[in-house]
C-alpha cells in the first residue's frame, strides 16, 4: 500500500530572468514502511521535490502541474488542496521534515526542551509531561542522554548530536513518512556511520517510510530499498537498490556511479561525466542527457524519452538506448564478486 | 589575441562603465521607490546647480508686497522682503548640496583611508587609530560643531565642509575597518598574499571594490549627515551669513520673526520642504541602493 | 640532496575564547620532488592547520619548515616571499577563492605581470590562455572576460588551480579542492591535479576527509591519517587502505559507507568504545584515542605519547609509520588485531 504518491509533479521557479522548470512531470509512489533515496547533483530537483512534499517551498517556486497524493487509514488527501491548518498538522502528525543538521534548523535562543515543548504544543499535546515523557524516550532512542540534552542550547551540541535531535523531534508525532534532506552531508565519517545505524534500527522499531536525499550514492548504498535517479529536473531511472546498482540501464546512472572511487575491492575504472547539466530555463527538445552522454543517437535529440519498464516491472529508465547500456554495462555485481541472489 | 579576446573590443561586452550605468538604471527600474528617489535627487541637483543659470536672482527688495501667498507671479510666495520664494528656493540649493558633497567626499576618504590603514596593519596603530575615533564618535558632535564654527568662523563652503568632515569621518571608520577585517579574511585575500602581490594590490584591486557598494551608501548618508549639520549651524547663526542658501531662508525667517505672521506659512514651508524632500530622496535612494548591491538578490 | 619541502616537529596552538588549543602536535612530514600526498582526518584533526604551514600562511608556534633545506621563517622577508609562491594554496571552496569583482583575465594577469612571467599586452594574454588550457578551460577566449558568477563551480576551481599555476609553484597543496563540486566531475579535477604532478614535477598534497577520494588521487603516493593534531599513521595508499595499522585509521576505513549496497551492507565494523571526540582544549593523556581505542591497554596508552614510527614486521621494517603501542609491540596493523580488513 502507497503512503505518499506523487503524480505528473512539474515545478518553476519564477525568477527575473523567466520560469525555471526545476521539476518535470515527477511521479513516484512509496509504499509504508519502504525506504527511497532520490539521488543527484545539484540542480536535479530533488531538494524541490522533497520540499514540495511537505509543502515547504520557497515563495518563488509554483507547483504547475500535478498531486502528492497522502494515504492513511484508507483515506487519500493531495496535500496541494490542504489549507494552512491541515498543513500544519499534516507537516508533523503525517509527513516530518529532517533538514541537514545546520545550527539554522534550530531556534538559536531557546534549550532543545523549550523546542520539543513547543512542537508539541503546536500539535495538540497539552500536557508538559506527555511531552517530557515522550521526549525523553525519543532521546533515548537516539542513544543521546535527555537530562543532559533537553537542557541544552543547540549551539551546544555537535553536529552529530543535532542531527540525533532532529530526527528525534521528527518522530514527536509519530509520522508514516520521514524525509531526510542529506541526512549526513557535513558530517564526520564516524558520525555518518552512528546516524546511518540509527536510521536503520529506527526504521526497523518504528515502522516509517523513509525518503532521503542525497547527491551521495553510499547512503543510499546503505540504506535504501528503492532508488530514484534525478537529472536536469525529471526521473531518469526508478529500480530497487541492487537493479541501479548493479544493472543500472540509464547512462546518467551509469556515470554517476562510475563518478565515485571506492574504498574496498578493486579500484576499477573511475571516471566523470564530461560536460555540464543544461540550463533549465532553456531546455532543448529531446533527451536532456543526450550532449554529454557516451550511448547518444540522432535519435536521442527527438524528443524526451519516456520512463519505460526495462529488465523487470519495478525497474524503469528513461533512455531509448538502454538494451545498449545494458549490453556494455551489464550485472556489475559479478565483477566485484557481490552477486546476490533475488 | 589582439584586444578583443580581452573584450575591450566592440564585440564583447565586458561591463564597461556606460553598460554599467545602464545596468543600474535598470534594477533600479524595477525599485519604484528607488526610481522616485534617484528622480528626486536627479531633479534637485538640476536644480540647484542648472537652475540659477537660467533664472537670475532676484534681489530687488518690494516692501509693498512682502509675505505675499503663492499665485501665479509668486508661486511659493514672498519673504519679509517682498521677495521671490521660488527665486530664493532656486538658487539656495547650491551652496547646501556642495557643502554636503564635500564633506562627504572628505569623511568617506578619511575614513577609507584610516580604516584600510587599521585594519590592514593592526596593532599599535589599529589601536591608535581606533580610539581617535571613539573620541570623535563619543563628543557631542552639535557642541564641537558650535564650538569650531565660532574659533574659526568658517566663511568659504569648502572651509565648512572641512570642518564637517573632520567630525563625521568618525561614523565610518569602524564599519569601513570591519568591512576591511573581514575581507581580509577572504580566501581570494589570502591568495592573493600567498602569490605576493602586494599590499597595495590587495586594498585597491582586492578589497576596495568589494566595498564600492557599501561606501557609496554611507556616503549617500553622509551627505544627509552633512545637510542636517549645515542647517543647523547657519539657523543658529554660528557661522557668517552670506549668499543664499535654503537654511540661511530658516535663519532669515526666524530672525524676522516670520513665525508670527499668518501669511508666511509658504515662505517658512518652502526651504524645509525642500531640505526634507532632498533627504527623503537620497534615503529613498541608499534603501534601493541596498538592495541592487546585496549579490544575495543580485542574479545574472 | 634535501627533500624539496619538510615540516620538522611543528606545532602551531590558537588562543580561543576557552583558552589555547595546539591545532597541530609535532607534525613531521618529507615532501619529495613530484610525489602526491594525501592528509586525511574528520573536523578538527589538524589537516587544513598543516596545509596552512606547508604553504607559509601560518607560523609554527615550535618546530621548523623547511622549503629546500632552508628553514624558512629563519630567512628573511623576500625569502618568505619567495617560499610562499613557491607552495600555493586551492582552496576548498571555489565561490569564495576567487574574487567576484575581477575578471579570469584580471585575477589571472596580475600575479603574471607583478612576477614578470609575462610582459603587458599581447604577451599577457598568450600567457592567461596557456595558463587556462592547461587547466581544461577551452577555447580559452570564452573564458577570459568571464566573472567568477558565470562560471560553474568545476570551472571556478580549474580558474583557482590557473592562478595557483601563474607563479609556477613547486608544490600545491589542495585542501578539500573537489568537496564542494559535483559528484560527478570530481574525478577529472584530481586527475588534472595528478597531470600536474607527473608533467610539471609539482608536489600535491591533497587534504580530504573522504578516504575514497584520498585512495584514488593517492593510488601512486602516500596517505597521512591525522587525529586530534596529530599524524597517527603514513604509508603508501594502497597498504594503508588495504591495511591499516592504526586502530582509528581501521576504524574510519571498517566505517565509511560505500557505493556498493553488498559491501557496505556486509562490512565489518571496529566498535569504538566511545562515541565522543575529546575536546582539544581538553585532551586525554597519552594516545589521544586510546579512550575510544578497542586496543588500549591501561599503563600503556594513557601514559606516553606514541611516537610515529616505522611498523616491524616479521621480515623487517615495514613500509609505513605508525603512531600506536600496541601495533608496535605485536608487530602487526591493528586491523589483523582488531579482526578487520
Amino acid at each position: 500500500m502507497n503512503v505518499l504518491s506523487v503524480r505528473d509533479l512539474s515545478i518553476d521557479y519564477l525568477t527575473s530572468h523567466g520560469p525555471v522548470h526545476a521539476v518535470r512531470d515527477v511521479s513516484f509512489d512509496i509504499a509504508a514502511g519502504e525506504t527511497v533515496a532520490i539521488i543527484g547533483e545539484s540542480g536535479s530537483g530533488k531538494t524541490t521535490v522533497a520540499i514540495s512534499l511537505v509543502r515547504l517551498s520557497p515563495r518563488s517556486a509554483r507547483i504547475t502541474n500535478g498531486e502528492i497524493l497522502y494515504t492513511n487509514a484508507g483515506t487519500t488527501i493531495d496535500v496541494r488542496s490542504l489549507d494552512e491548518e491541515e498543513l500544519r498538522r499534516y507537516r508533523w502528525n503525517d509527513c516530518a521534515m529532517v533538514f541537514q543538521a545546520a545550527l539554522s534548523a534550530f531556534n538559536p535562543v531557546i534549550t532543545i526542551w523549550e523546542q520539543f515543548l513547543d512542537t508539541g504544543r503546536a500539535h495538540g499535546m497539552r500536557d508538559r509531561h506527555t511531552v517530557r515523557e515522550r521526549a525523553g524516550e525519543l532521546l533515548d532512542l537516539v542513544h543521546l542522554d535527555p537530562r543532559r540534552v533537553l537542557a541544552s542550547y543547540p549551539h551546544e551540541l555537535s553536529g552529530g548530536m543535532r542531527q540525533r535531535v532532529l530526527i528525534a523531534m521528527s518522530l514527536l508525532l509519530q509520522p508514516q513518512v520521514i524525509i531526510l534532506d542529506e541526512p549526513t552531508t557535513a558530517l564526520d565519517i564516524l558520525t555518518q556511520r552512528s546516524i546511518i545505524d540509527l536510521l536503520r534500527t529506527l526504521r526497523e522499531k518504528l515502522g516509517f517510510a523513509m525518503i532521503f536525499i542525497s547527491h551521495d550514492l553510499s547512503i543510499a548504498a546503505e540504506l535504501a530499498d528503492r532508488m530514484i535517479t534525478m537529472y536536469a529536473g525529471t526521473v531518469v531511472e526508478r529500480a530497487p537498490v541492487r537493479d541501479l546498482f548493479y544493472r543500472p540501464r540509464h547512462p546518467y546512472s551509469v556515470g554517476l556511479l562510475r563518478a565515485v572511487p571506492r574504498v574496498s575491492g578493486a579500484l576499477g575504472a573511475v571516471s566523470s561525466i564530461p560536460g555540464q547539466p543544461p540550463d533549465l530555463r532553456r531546455l532543448r527538445p529531446g533527451c536532456t542527457y543526450q550532449p554529454r552522454c557516451p550511448f547518444a543517437v540522432n535519435e536521442c535529440g527527438d524528443r524526451e524519452p519516456d520512463l519505460v519498464p526495462v529488465d523487470t516491472p519495478a525497474h524503469d529508465a528513461r533512455c531509448i538506448r538502454w538494451e545498449a547500456v545494458a549490453k556494455s554495462v551489464g550485472d556489475t555485481s559479478v565483477d566485484t564478486g557481490t552477486a546476490v541472489g533475488g | 589575441m589582439s584586444s578583443v579576446a580581452l573584450g575591450l573590443g566592440p564585440g564583447r561586452s565586458l561591463p564597461g562603465p556606460l553598460a554599467g550605468a545602464v545596468r543600474f538604471l535598470r534594477s533600479l527600474a524595477s525599485r519604484p521607490v528607488g526610481l522616485v528617489g534617484f528622480v528626486g535627487v536627479v531633479f534637485f541637483v538640476l536644480l540647484a546647480f542648472v537652475g540659477p543659470l537660467l533664472v537670475p536672482l532676484q534681489e530687488t527688495s518690494d516692501v509693498t508686497a512682502v509675505y505675499l501667498t503663492p499665485s501665479t507671479a509668486h508661486p511659493l510666495g514672498t519673504d519679509f522682503r517682498g521677495r521671490d520664494v521660488l527665486n530664493q528656493i532656486v538658487w539656495g540649493g547650491r551652496d547646501i548640496l556642495a557643502v554636503a558633497f564635500l564633506a562627504a567626499t572628505f569623511s568617506t576618504i578619511i575614513a577609507v583611508a584610516l580604516g584600510a590603514v587599521a585594519a590592514s596593519i593592526g596593532g599599535r596603530v589599529d589601536t591608535i587609530i581606533v580610539g581617535i575615533s571613539d573620541v570623535f564618535l563619543t563628543v557631542p558632535h552639535l557642541i564641537v560643531l558650535i564650538v569650531v564654527a565660532a574659533i574659526l568662523r568658517p566663511t568659504g563652503f569648502i572651509a565648512l565642509a572641512v570642518v564637517l568632515a573632520g567630525l563625521q569621518w568618525s561614523g565610518l571608520l569602524r564599519p569601513v575597518r570591519a568591512q576591511v577585517l573581514s575581507l581580509r579574511e577572504r580566501e581570494y585575500v589570502e591568495a592573493a598574499r600567498s602569490l605576493d602581490l602586494g599590499l597595495f594590490h590587495i586594498i585597491f584591486r582586492e578589497m576596495l571594490p568589494n566595498m564600492r557598494s557599501y561606501i557609496v551608501i554611507h556616503f549617500i548618508l553622509a551627505m544627509t549627515g552633512a545637510i542636517y549639520a549645515v542647517t543647523g549651524i547657519v539657523f543658529l547663526g554660528l557661522v557668517p551669513i552670506s549668499g543664499q542658501s535654503w537654511a540661511i531662508m530658516l535663519y532669515f525667517a526666524q530672525a524676522q520673526g516670520a513665525i508670527f505672521f499668518r501669511d508666511s506659512f509658504w515662505y517658512i514651508l518652502s526651504p524645509i520642504l525642500a531640505i526634507a524632500l532632498f533627504q527623503l530622496s537620497l534615503v529613498s535612494l541608499v534603501s534601493a541602493l541596498e538592495d541592487i548591491f546585496n549579490p544575495r538578490l543580485r542574479n545574472g | 640532496m634535501s627533500a624539496l619541502l619538510e615540516l620538522d616537529r611543528v606545532s602551531r596552538s590558537f588562543a580561543v575564547p576557552a583558552g589555547r588549543i595546539t591545532a597541530v602536535d609535532g607534525v613531521s612530514l618529507v615532501l619529495e620532488r613530484g610525489e602526491s600526498v594525501c592528509l586525511v582526518g574528520e573536523s578538527g584533526c589538524g589537516k587544513t592547520t598543516t596545509g596552512r604551514l606547508l604553504a607559509g600562511l601560518l607560523r609554527p608556534t615550535s618546530g621548523a619548515v623547511r622549503f629546500e633545506g632552508q628553514d624558512v621563517w629563519g630567512s628573511s622577508g623576500a625569502g618568505l616571499a619567495l617560499f610562499r609562491r613557491s607552495v600555493q594554496l586551492v582552496h576548498q571552496d571555489p565561490y569564495a577563492s576567487l574574487n567576484p569583482t575581477r575578471t579570469v583575465f584580471q585575477t589571472l594577469s596580475a600575479p603574471l605581470l607583478r612576477h614578470h612571467k609575462a610582459k603587458r599586452g599581447r604577451d599577457v594574454v598568450s600567457k592567461a590562455t596557456t595558463l587556462l588550457e592547461r587547466v581544461g578551460l577551452t577555447p580559452a577566449d570564452d573564458f577570459l572576460a568571464k566573472y567568477p558568477h558565470q562560471l560553474s563551480g568545476g570551472q571556478r576551481q580549474r580558474v583557482a588551480i590557473a592562478r595557483a599555476l601563474s607563479v609556477e609553484p613547486r608544490v600545491i597543496v589542495a585542501d578539500e579542492a573537489v568537496s564542494m563540486v559535483d559528484v560527478s566531475i570530481r574525478i577529472t579535477l584530481l586527475d588534472l591535479l595528478l597531470a600536474l604532478g607527473t608533467e610539471f614535477g609539482v608536489t600535491i598534497v591533497l587534504i580530504t576527509h573522504d578516504l575514497a577520494v584520498a585512495r584514488y588521487f593517492g593510488r601512486a603516493g602516500r596517505v597521512g591519517v591525522m587525529y586530534l593534531g596529530r599524524m597517527v599513521e603514513m604509508g603508501r595508499t594502497e597498504t594503508l587502505v588495504g591495511d591499516p595499522a592504526h586502530p582509528y585509521s581501521a576504524a574510519l576505513i571498517a566505517a565509511i559507507p560505500e557505493a556498493d549496497p553488498t559491501i557496505t551492507r556486509g562490512k565489518e565494523r571496529v566498535a569504538l568504545r566511545s562515541a565522543e571526540v575529546p575536546s582539544l582544549l581538553n585532551l586525554p593523556p597519552g594516545c589521544t584515542f586510546h579512550p575510544r581505542c578497542p586496543l588500549a591497554e591501561p599503563g600503556l596508552c594513557d601514559t606516553a605519547i606514541p611516537a610515529l614510527l616505522p611498523l616491524p614486521t616479521a621480515t623487517g621494517l615495514g613500509s609505513r609509520d605508525v603512531a600506536c603501542h600496541v601495533a608496535q609491540r605485536e608487530r602487526r596493523p591493528a586491523a589483523e588485531l582488531l579482526g578487520v580488513g
